[in-house]
């Protein structure tokens, strides 16, 4: 909501340095505004073009597609060309199932840490805090063997599970710690009711909902993104994901500018559509310290 | 129940054995494992024979590595230095102004500001690859614009320049993560603490240096070593916009793709499983290098100077 210039009545307290701080607002919103062209132009300009003839695209780059301009035949070479549909989907299961994975026996492991004075509990945090820090990258020659020994090169299944390893650490660490912030009252109820330790589970997992939400949002991102394991564990064709896919597919027609942008446009839309509509809970999670 | 105490509950296995199980097969073991590896040398036929530190005897001295090696370390170091002269102030910058209070826009702006740190390396590199191109001519013509059309060079393309506008665009990229660590950081202040400071005449400026940025201190250290432990993560970008190589002529050429060539393999070069464990073993002593003294001397430091 903007407030109307010249309506100083924020806050009492702040009366006396106002006026200093008018001539300062502008000047905020203006290093904010250039700083976001900066960040959304390119995205902008790539998703624009895409949508314009081969000519358009150099004669007018900074215009929207007007009619006249627009042309869709980007986006024809690509689905002629290459299986965006099946990297969609590839991309979706891995992320889908790593995240299942990740969260389900995150919150578990979290609650059990959080729940039960055991001996060696503080040892395993530490041992499962662990991979928060070093990038599980640095295993990759290893992982490519047992992936080779299990058979499982080029398959799926390789990548949901190098993934739930690597989205786990931290997605214990932070549910362990916003369920140590259950009230104790509702657990102890519970057991007085005879309900098992399996069911107390159950009953305390919605009320960290808010903390869930930030771990998929967390691991879904990096995820999605990634090259580097689906380069080496699944290459083939029919495993490909959305990330290496496009790196490839654009790889080659380095010369088609309408196929390039187009796949662009297409890789980058649902991560920013999906980040639009959940960036407010994303963003409340960051700053209210999901982190710490 | 006293009895039943006696023995380990069987439900805190099975709460924690599933998360253990994976992790430690698909990640703390392959570590070990590639560790263990970088000390062995392979035989013909398959044999493993161990040979201590010779692997990292050949990696820094080697004429076959070496040379590659150090290069690589050395860009790793710049394009460190690169994000903590950049990315991490311009992330402060922007953090401190968008915790100024009551500003109007607050949730456009932060959505805007943070939407490219969700992208991928690989739809980055692209992006830039395309902006930068004397081809489409964008970077160019709004130099041209601003009357410096002079100043435009190719500049993924040239050995002196790649590396830094590489370094430049992973910024762009990622100077959200700062920027929203601090920010939540700053939002945190109480506002009494500020306000007590402004009534006795203290400019915005002296307030920030003096009482906010002591306060975020512990923020600017996990920013630090964030910025540290993901320069070791590089890879993808590089190889998407300059190729396995790293060209031109290596001259971006940083550990990750050191990695992937020496560990992989190619175009002629062969891959090699026991030179690219020992090169994930000299990135993993880097980054316990950076993470140990952060975690024992200033964590620990910060601790007891906020008490």
């Amino acid at each position: 909501m903007p407030s109307p210039p010249g309506t100083p009545r924020h806050r009492a307290s702040s009366a006396a340095p106002w006026q200093p701080y008018r001539g300062k607002g502008l000047g905020i919103h203006a290093i904010l505004i250039v700083y976001a062209l900066v960040a959304i132009l390119p995205v902008l300009l790539i998703v624009m073009n895409s949508f314009k003839t081969r000519a358009a695209i150099f004669t007018h780059p900074y215009l929207p597609p007007l009619p006249g301009l627009f042309s869709l035949i980007g986006y024809q070479t690509m689905f002629e060309r290459a299986h965006f549909a099946r990297y969609f989907a590839n991309s979706a299961i891995v992320a889908g199932a790593a995240m299942t994975l990740i969260l389900l026996l995150g919150a578990m492991a979290g609650f059990a840490l959080a729940e039960y004075r055991f001996r060696g509990n503080a040892w395993v945090g530490l041992y499962l805090a662990l991979g928060i820090m070093i990038p599980i990258r640095l295993g990759t020659v290893s992982v490519l063997r047992i992936m080779s020994d299990l058979r499982l090169v080029n398959t799926l299944v390789a990548l949901i599970l190098v993934y739930a390893a690597q989205g786990l650490p931290l997605a214990v660490f932070i549910l362990q710690q916003f369920m140590r912030q259950v009230p104790g009252d509702l657990k102890d109820a519970a057991r007085i009711d005879g309900m098992s330790e399996y069911r107390i589970f159950w009953l305390v997992l919605p009320l960290v909902r808010p903390a869930v939400a930030t771990v998929a949002v967390f691991t879904m991102i990096p995820i999605w993104n990634d090259l580097w394991f689906p380069l080496i564990l699944a290459p083939g064709e029919a495993t490909k994901t959305v990330t290496l896919g496009a790196q490839q597919f654009i790889g080659q027609f380095l010369s088609d500018w309408n196929a390039i942008l187009a796949s662009l446009t297409l890789a980058m839309v649902p991560v920013l559509a999906a980040y639009m509509l959940f960036s407010r809970s994303l963003i409340r999670g960051l700053t209210t310290g999901a982190l710490k | 129940m006293s009895p039943r105490l006696r023995q380990f509950p069987f439900h805190i296995i099975v709460f924690i054995l599933p998360a253990a199980t994976i992790y430690t097969a698909f990640m703390i073991y392959p570590l070990f494992d590639s560790l263990r590896l970088s000390l062995h040398g392979v035989q013909e036929g398959g044999v493993e024979v161990f040979v201590g530190l010779q692997n990292y005897g050949r990696l820094v001295a080697d004429s076959l590595y070496a040379p590659r090696f150090w290069g690589a370390l050395r860009h790793n170091a710049i394009f460190f230095v690169v994000h903590m002269l950049v990315q991490n102030p311009v992330g402060l910058l922007l953090a401190a102004l968008l915790s100024a209070r009551h500003l109007p826009g607050l949730a456009v702006y932060r959505t805007l500001l943070f939407a490219p740190t969700v992208l991928s390396f690989v739809i980055v590199g692209f992006i830039w690859q395309l902006m930068l191109s004397p081809l489409w001519g964008i970077a160019g013509g709004l130099l041209r614009g601003a009357g410096l059309g002079a100043y435009f060079r190719p500049w993924l393309g040239l050995e002196g320049s790649a590396l830094v506008t590489l370094s430049l665009i992973s910024v762009w990229q990622f100077v959200g993560i700062p920027l929203m660590l601090f920010h939540a950081a700053l939002i945190g202040i109480p506002d009494d603490l500020l306000e007590a400071a402004r009534v006795d005449g203290a400019s915005g400026w002296r307030v920030f240096w003096g009482i906010e940025f002591p306060l975020i201190l512990p923020v600017v250290g996990l920013v630090a070593i964030l910025t540290y432990v993901g320069n070791f993560n590089a890879f993808d970008l590089i190889y998407t916009t300059q190729g396995a190589l790293a060209g031109p002529n290596f001259s971006t050429d940083i550990l990750g793709t050191f990695f992937y060539r020496t560990f992989f393999g190619f175009q002629l070069q062969l891959g090699n499983p026991v030179m690219g464990a020992t090169v994930a073993g000299v990135m993993f002593l880097l980054i316990l290098a950076g993470v140990l003294p952060y975690l024992f001397i200033w964590q620990r430091r910060i601790a007891v100077h906020e008490l």
